[in-house]
């Protein structure tokens, strides 16, 4: 139908040009996510992908479970799809091309079932197909009834030769679809978008992909980068980093979830992509053979990286300690999980003021909520000449008069006096 | 009904149910809390697992942490992580490492705001990644306790909240509250709320560190301890 006329039927209608380069990526896309389920995945251009699934159809479950499965996640990646089963890849990609949603196992049933095949399956040329209407020949079955030699000189040997591959009578050998090596997808708007929460709803199609491509390479990325893409300024990046690798889609998509959410869109944003490479090898986790009770142990990476997309990477951090006699340089802020040494140390409060809090004086006694009284020490701490940071202290353990054990210190560097530097909780 | 043998003792033996009177059995998941005298008070043997716990020392640096040494020590060794989630200071690794407790398994959470406070506690709970979650929340409210309490139901950790005393006058959906105060130099632990009868006697636990203890003898102690710990049950009677 012309344009013309489709507007002059639905005023209203939106008309968009097909775009042959966007429709090739996205069908190297979902070839991409595809090649989770099967290693053999082929590609029939512009609108086809065929899997070759006999070999997984019992890991996934059979095929009821599988269909499920590729539906519910081609459609969490924005497509709807056909589908159809055969024994020859041709056969199947007709069927599914023809929307007959058909699945057949067996050579023998497949004859009947193409014969009723309309003759555009054949996908020839414009004048072919208008020489086949004016022949009467509507459907595959009746162009297969037809003397072979008359069709061959008056259409070619074509039309022939694809429904003897498509019958299983020709060998129809395929290119099986080779994974890239990094991860790239984009989706452009139709309208440009501020809203964050718009922006989740499109990268979540762009994670199943990615998911799924990291499923096909047994692999994982600790890192990925979603690109705005705005009219006319440079591209915002966000990048998300993770702990440990991980090709978990709700993983992903919380963590962009939480970085989205106090996130200031610098503009309108046109179209976005996710980018991820380093595809780090993630071998596949064994579920226990005996159900434990209670809820399942959650990953400690996975909070760490909750935690950190919201409140900063600073924020959460672990702990060390160091064979340094200074107290406060006996400790030092790491990334969680890291292996360490434990020195020896003597009396230690379990808390270290960040800053040591300058004590009043009253009669050379040191006060802090009141009078302390001092329990133990001192114990002279006298070291770092060598690199600036030299300190002379007498640390104490002292009573405040609500009964707190306290840390404190005598300076004799400096201007002297008193400090309080722990609290023995 | 004649056949059916129906046993009364049979239903109460069932975990989900608990009698006013004594303290719910077996079938509360509980961390033990390393003090024989305090565990056997204690639903289950010891700290709620999957349950919150309010801690409100009377003061900071009376033995609140000290209180959670052995049973952050066992859990910590035995590979769990530990949240400390908006802590009041830093937490000093070699006193921690000194308590036994596996530092490595440590992890400091930082935040700007009570909102952060809260929505890291209930994010390190729903995520049951924990051994045990300790935070320093400022300020909640009843319904933002609960929120945590249902946060960590169903799972493993206890959940530790260090709150101001001045919290005991408020109720609470916490499975556990506990009040610390002073007495003779060690540690009086009162019970305001447990799954069970409440407990009217403090319990004290000589909490307090080795090299201090040893050198107490030496020293002149005040003979009474302050006013304001004596009249401490007193003011707790409505909590």
């Amino acid at each position: 139908m012309a344009v013309a006329a489709a507007l002059a039927l639905a005023p209203r209608l939106r008309v968009a040009p097909r775009d042959p380069a966007a429709e090739t990526e996205a069908l190297l896309g979902v070839a991409g996510w595809a090649a989770q389920f099967t290693p053999g995945v082929a590609l029939e251009f512009p609108d086809g992908v065929l899997l070759e699934v006999s070999g997984s159809l019992k890991l996934f479950g059979g095929l009821e479970s599988f269909l499920e499965r590729v539906r519910r996640e081609l459609g969490e990646m924005g497509w709807t799809a056909a589908f159809a089963g055969a024994p020859t890849p041709r056969a199947a990609f007709w069927l599914a091309w023809a929307g007959k949603q058909k699945f057949i196992g067996e050579s023998a049933e497949l004859e009947p079932v193409l014969a009723e095949l309309p003759v555009e399956v054949l996908r020839c040329k414009d004048e072919t197909l208008a020489a086949f209407e004016a022949i009467g020949v509507r459907t595959l079955g009746e162009l297969r009834s037809l003397p072979r030699e008359g069709v061959a000189r008056r259409f070619g040997q074509e039309p022939l030769t694809g429904l003897d591959r498509a019958l299983g009578l020709l060998p129809d050998p395929r290119n099986f679809f080779v994974l890239p090596a990094r991860f790239g997808a984009a989706i452009g708007f139709p309208a440009e978008v501020t809203q964050a929460e718009a922006l989740l709803f499109a990268a979540r199609r762009l994670i199943v992909q990615l998911a799924g491509f990291l499923a096909a390479r047994s692999g994982g990325v600790q890192r990925f980068v979603l690109r705005l893409g705005h009219r006319d300024k440079a591209a915002t990046e966000i990048a998300i980093g993770l702990v440990a690798p991980s090709r978990d889609a709700e993983h992903f998509t919380l963590l962009l979830r939480e970085r989205l959410s106090n996130f200031a869109l610098s503009g309108p944003v046109r179209e976005i992509s996710l980018q991820a490479g380093d595809v780090v090898p993630l071998p596949g986790s064994n579920l226990g053979l005996l159900l434990e009770q209670g809820k399942p142990p959650g990953q400690w990476e996975h909070l760490i990286e909750r935690l950190r997309s919201r409140l900063g990477t600073g924020a959460v951090h672990g702990l060390s300690s160091h064979a340094e006699h200074r107290p406060e340089r006996a400790i030092a802020i790491t990334e969680p999980g890291s292996r360490q040494l434990h020195p020896d140390f003597g009396e230690r409060p379990f808390w270290l003021l960040e800053r040591p809090k300058p004590l009043a004086e009253v009669g050379a006694a040191p006060h802090y909520q009141g009078p302390l009284e001092l329990l133990a020490g001192p114990e002279r701490i006298e070291s770092g000449w060598w690199d600036g940071g030299d300190v002379a202290r007498d640390y104490f353990v002292a009573r405040t008069q609500n009964e707190a054990l306290v840390w404190i210190y005598r300076e004799w560097r400096g201007a002297g006096g008193w400090y309080l530097h722990g609290v023995f909780a | 009904m004649a056949g059916m043998p129906f046993s009364f003792a049979a239903l109460l033996d069932r975990p989900d149910i608990w009698r006013g009177d004594s303290l719910s059995r077996a079938g509360t998941p509980a961390i033990p809390c390393g003090f024989p005298g305090l565990d056997a008070e204690l639903p289950g043997g010891g700290w709620p697992a999957g349950a919150l716990t309010e801690i409100l020392p009377a003061h900071e640096g009376i033995g609140e942490l000290r209180l959670l040494g052995p049973a952050l020590a066992g859990l910590s060794q035995r590979g769990l992580r530990l949240a400390w989630i908006a802590p009041p200071h830093l937490p000093y690794a070699p006193a921690l490492a000194a308590a036994g407790i596996d530092i490595a398994n440590l992890v400091i959470v930082r935040t700007a705001s009570s909102k952060e406070t809260l929505w890291a506690t209930e994010q390190a709970l729903v995520s049951n990644a924990c051994g045990a979650v300790l935070a320093w929340p400022r300020g909640a409210k009843y319904a933002e306790l609960r929120r945590l309490q249902i946060a960590a139901e169903g799972g493993r950790a206890p959940a530790f909240l260090f709150r101001g005393q001045e919290a005991a006058g408020e109720s609470s959906p916490a499975a556990l509250r506990i009040a610390l105060d002073t007495s003779d130099g060690g540690l009086a632990v009162h019970v305001l709320k447990r799954r069970g009868a409440p407990l009217a006697q403090p319990i004290l636990l000589p909490a307090m560190p080795p090299a201090v203890r040893s050198k107490n003898h030496h020293v002149d102690r005040h003979p009474a301890a302050p006013a304001a710990a004596r009249d401490f049950s007193a003011r707790l009677v409505h909590a």
